[in-house]
């Protein structure tokens, strides 16, 4: 541990410790978890010269206050759902390093686009891992509870030298999600042209969705098959489709087993896009062949 | 003898992950095993279930084409001694129960058999963890006596204790901590089922085969 730490001043709807998970325990029915967009969060720990493992905040929907605390400069970088950085109220640029001192408040406006902002602080956030992880799964319980005003976060050593730029480039959540899909493993399921129909309507984002998944509203996928398939392993970016019709998501934190067919899965570069979907935004999907 | 398992299907299940379809569990637990002991290149995660055994592989290690013919290979070599008792890590674990769930009476009156002969009937099996989930910990054990296997209840409870030895649709669970649940809930135990800092961190891992045992007074004595 450093001589820094991060008090949380307020936390917005939502903020959790995330790093990259703890793959490998699902068949003990513990969920990957991690960063909902890992490549943002990749970036952010780049930006302030962090390992790829290190942990930080992921913020959904702004509203992270948080108050730097140790001695010197320090330096933090804030990634993912652009939106307003101010640093004592003095606006500060996004993707990018930014020094702070003693005192200093950090905080995250709502995102102009997407739904998921990252913050990195040098060292990374050092609290107990749990299997390997500091992530926050939200499913099982494990790793970190979520962030409430008044936790004091132990920030890390460093672990190589800050990199010398002065901001990474990086593009913004679009407000339509075109994502890819890969059918099955459960496309039979579903009478002929059901993948067809998934690819070609466009899909809203209910306000049921979090880091387990996002539930879908469209037109309904009825089923061909009548009966129950016996639980079977799940993977993250897999379209669930319970008996009503309308899919769910699955993001990081998501059941490792499940009884509803998958008609398709998410091609593994889009994953990331997908958790950065706000409830309400349209989503379409298209079918991709490996 | 070696004439191997039949691997029914490889479906693909996006761009890191297939699912092997298999004839029943002792088949998933033997590929499961096969698979544990030498690991094929890039495979990171496998999760089994019932007829199924989820591959997850890192698609910069290996391919979709390279799995599927893993998993034909390691299919096709296992022996039938395998197949019929999957080597297990972990020894027969003793889970001690006292029956005295809120649900014993009910599952005796569904069932026709008197609360102890549920009791006798529960702790007569020697069962197989078939599979996780639901939560870290919570195993799906097979061997279900079918005179036992009832429905789940209509209406599932909010708040499950801890420990809760449970049944419903031909499986026996135990709740590694307190959650919402809809199984009948025959005891409890005191097992340290679920535990981060010990290695593996639930007791009840795929493929271990597990006793219950009858212990204290409870509603049976």
């Amino acid at each position: 541990m450093s001589a820094w730490a991060l008090e949380i001043v307020a936390t917005g709807p939502l903020a959790t410790v995330q790093d990259r998970g703890r793959p490998g325990w699902a068949e003990l029915g513990v969920p990957r978890s991690g960063a909902a967009d890992g490549p943002a969060l990749a970036l952010a720990n780049r930006l302030v010269g962090n390992a790829p493992d290190a942990a930080g905040v992921e913020v959904t929907f702004g509203g992270l206050q948080v108050r730097a605390r140790g001695r010197g400069v320090w330096y933090a970088a804030v990634t993912g759902a652009p939106g307003a950085v101010t640093v004592d109220g003095v606006p500060a640029p996004f993707a990018a390093p930014l020094a702070l001192r003693d005192g200093a408040v950090l905080e995250l406006g709502p995102p102009t686009s997407g739904l998921r902002s990252y913050l990195a602080v040098r060292g990374g956030v050092d609290v107990p891992p749990v299997l390997g992880s500091r992530a926050t799964d939200l499913l099982s319980g494990l790793g970190p509870a979520p962030l409430r005003t008044g936790d004091t976060l132990p920030v890390g050593e460093p672990a190589g030298p800050l990199p010398r730029v002065d901001a990474a480039p990086c593009s913004a959540p679009p407000k339509e999600f075109l994502l890819r899909v890969l059918p099955g493993p459960r496309d039979d399921w579903f009478p002929a042209g059901a993948v067809e129909l998934l690819c070609a309507a466009r899909w809203t984002a209910t306000s049921e969705g979090n880091r387990v998944g996002i539930r879908l509203s469209g037109p309904e996928l009825r089923r061909e098959r009548d009966g129950e398939l016996p639980a079977e392993g799940m993977v993250a970016g897999a379209l669930q489709v319970p008996p009503n019709g309308q899919p769910v998501l699955f993001l990081a934190d998501h059941p490792v087993t499940g009884g509803y067919p998958v008609i398709a899965v998410l091609h593994g570069a889009d994953l990331p896009l997908a958790g950065q979907i706000p409830p309400g935004a349209a989503v379409r999907f298209r079918s991709a062949r490996a | 003898m070696s004439g191997g398992t039949p691997l029914l299907g490889v479906r693909r299940a996006g761009d890191a992950a297939v699912l092997a379809e298999l004839e029943g569990l002792p088949a998933v637990l033997a590929l499961r095993a096969s698979l544990l002991a030498e690991r094929p290149p890039g495979v990171d995660e496998l999760v089994p279930a019932a007829r199924t055994l989820l591959v997850r592989y890192d698609p910069s290690v290996t391919g979709h084409d390279d799995v599927r013919r893993t998993l034909a290979e390691r299919a096709a070599g296992l022996a039938a001694g395998d197949v019929a008792r999957p080597p297990g890590r972990l020894d027969t674990l003793t889970v001690p129960v006292r029956y005295d769930g809120p649900d014993l009476a009910e599952v005796a009156a569904l069932t026709g058999l008197s609360a102890a002969e549920v009791v006798a009937r529960h702790t007569a099996p020697l069962y197989t963890v078939a599979f996780a989930g639901f939560a870290p910990g919570f195993g799906y054990l097979t061997g279900t006596d079918p005179v036992l296997h009832v429905p789940r209840r209509a209406e599932p409870r909010t708040a499950v204790p801890a420990g809760s030895v449970a049944v419903a649709g031909g499986y026996t669970g135990v709740y590694p901590r307190s959650s919402p649940g809809g199984w009948r809930l025959l005891g409890t135990t005191d097992a340290p089922l679920w535990d981060t800092d010990r290695d593996p961190p639930a007791l009840l891992v795929p493929g271990r085969t597990v006793r219950f045992t009858a212990i204290g007074v409870g509603a049976t004595a």
